[in-house]
């Protein structure tokens, strides 16, 4: 798989995570395109940190207003019931648990539902912006990312980054598969067909749980 | 008679001092009041701490504040942006301060500020390295920190529209940090792109109560920092 393909992968899974009338706020990067592969049926109200809900799609080129900006300062548009406020209502809708679900992106996850995805240490982090009240606040935290990077191990027993939130996400989805986070461990419930269980264990640092109703990846 | 408009911009940043503490509205570009910060950077104050979401980018706005070395310090959530280059120069540098704090915290801290609330408990941060040396405790099963709200002598604020007694509206995303740092510094001076007579705005709709507001001047065609950017344009010009 290419890299668009491998977005492609992880973005129309992540998508079926999201319920009609769910509340959704998307981190920067590749959850920003999941909204395109939600089901017309599914109605989800999106949550933008800097003060809106009911987010619509990118406006027309043209079109483009720079009041309107969504969390990575891309373009948006509004869409009918949606609503504006200031940065403290946003965050108490985001910490007073008010968002059913969360999903982003990570530099490192464990057995733990431990996090990392704000900091290098020795580099200049562009900072944890929202991420370190979303995750503690939303519902649910799913992670849509790639399995590793570059080869290099994401899915670790024990991030040795400086963590985000420690204890708090539920999903991981990556082009391999489905792992769910639960206290035994991490819980690989679907794969992908493209690859063998084995090579998805040798792609994870943490030793993963063959769930018993292992299927393959969901496609709707 | 009430009524907070300025003749200029120069006007409305005047009395700001050196060493200040600056609260400046904005989340990218969206809310930052450009104009508003150049008077700023030609009125000349310095050694200032400012409590922005972020550290502006290319070399205008705040970006361009920064450039200048007025501040000495930048408290904020996010402050390395895609254009943002003269605040991470500085910082591998040496040159300015930083305090990392996460967005919901930094809006609550502000909020608190304004609101008489001196220090608030929250789950974000807990179990990270923010979260070292500050007060932990347990409610209901769950961890907290201890978080101190925070003032300032001037916020810097960008709205929509305004009246004479400084009521405010805001559009969209632009409105953000905005209403919270008017409620928490001494001193709120706003750039409205239109002001309009008392009684326009319906008092249902005013956000920010013009009690919160001590200086109002109109920029009816407020600069795109992106626009600025693109063109390569440092300020001052």
């Amino acid at each position: 798989m290419d890299k668009k393909e491998i977005r492609e992968v992880i973005a129309k899974r992540a998508a079926l995570e999201l319920n009609d009338g769910d509340v959704v706020n998307l981190g920067i990067g590749l959850p920003t395109i999941i909204p395109n592969y939600v089901s017309a049926d599914v109605n989800v109200t999106l949550q933008s940190e800097n003060g809106m809900l009911g987010m619509g799609a990118a406006p027309a080129e043209g079109e483009e207003d720079p009041d309107f900006v969504n969390a990575g300062g891309g373009y948006i548009t509004c869409k009918e019931g949606a609503s504006s406020f200031d940065s403290s209502v946003s965050f108490g809708i985001i910490r007073g648990g008010h968002v059913d679900v969360t999903i982003l992106g990570a530099l490192q996850v464990d057995e733990q539902g431990n996090l990392a995805n704000w900091i290098i240490p020795g580099r200049l982090t562009p900072g944890m912006g929202g991420a370190m009240d979303l995750i503690v606040g939303a519902k649910r935290v799913i992670l849509a990312m790639e399995h590793t990077a570059k080869g290099r191990h994401k899915i670790l027993k024990e991030c040795n980054l400086p963590l985000t939130a420690a204890g708090q996400v539920n999903m991981i989805i990556t082009e391999m598969g489905v792992m769910e986070v639960l206290p035994e461990g991490i819980v690989l419930k679907e794969y992908n067909p493209l690859f063998t269980l084995e090579q998805i264990q040798e792609a994870t640092d943490a030793k993963l749980i063959i769930a018993e109703d292992l299927i393959e990846m969901r496609k709707n | 008679m009430i009524n907070k408009t300025v003749k200029s911009l120069a006007e409305a940043v005047q009395d700001i001092h050196d060493g200040a503490t600056i609260m400046i509205s904005g989340f990218g570009e969206a809310g930052s009041p450009i104009e508003l910060i150049h008077a700023l950077i030609d009125q000349g104050a310095k050694d200032l701490t400012v409590v922005s979401n972020n550290t502006g980018s290319g070399n205008v706005g705040l970006a361009a504040l920064i450039e200048q070395r007025r501040v000495k310090k930048m408290i904020c959530s996010f402050p390395r942006t895609a254009n943002s280059t003269v605040f991470p120069e500085l910082y591998n540098a040496g040159e300015i301060e930083l305090e990392l704090v996460p967005q919901g915290t930094l809006a609550e801290r502000i909020r608190a500020g304004g609101a008489g609330i001196p220090a608030f408990y929250t789950p974000a941060s807990v179990n990270t390295p923010l979260a070292k040396g500050k007060e932990c405790r347990v409610f209901d099963g769950i961890e907290y920190v201890l978080e101190r709200g925070i003032k300032a002598d001037f916020s810097l604020v960008k709205c929509e529209l305004a009246d004479r007694y400084g009521n405010l509206t805001y559009h969209a995303t632009a409105r953000n940090f905005g209403p919270i740092m008017c409620t928490a510094a001494t001193t709120s001076i706003v750039q409205a792109k239109k002001v309009v007579e008392a009684g326009v705005i319906d008092p249902e709709i005013v956000v920010t109560p013009g009690i919160f507001v001590n200086h109002i001047i109109e920029v009816s065609n407020p600069a795109h920092e992106s626009d600025l950017v693109a063109q390569k344009l440092t300020y001052p010009w």
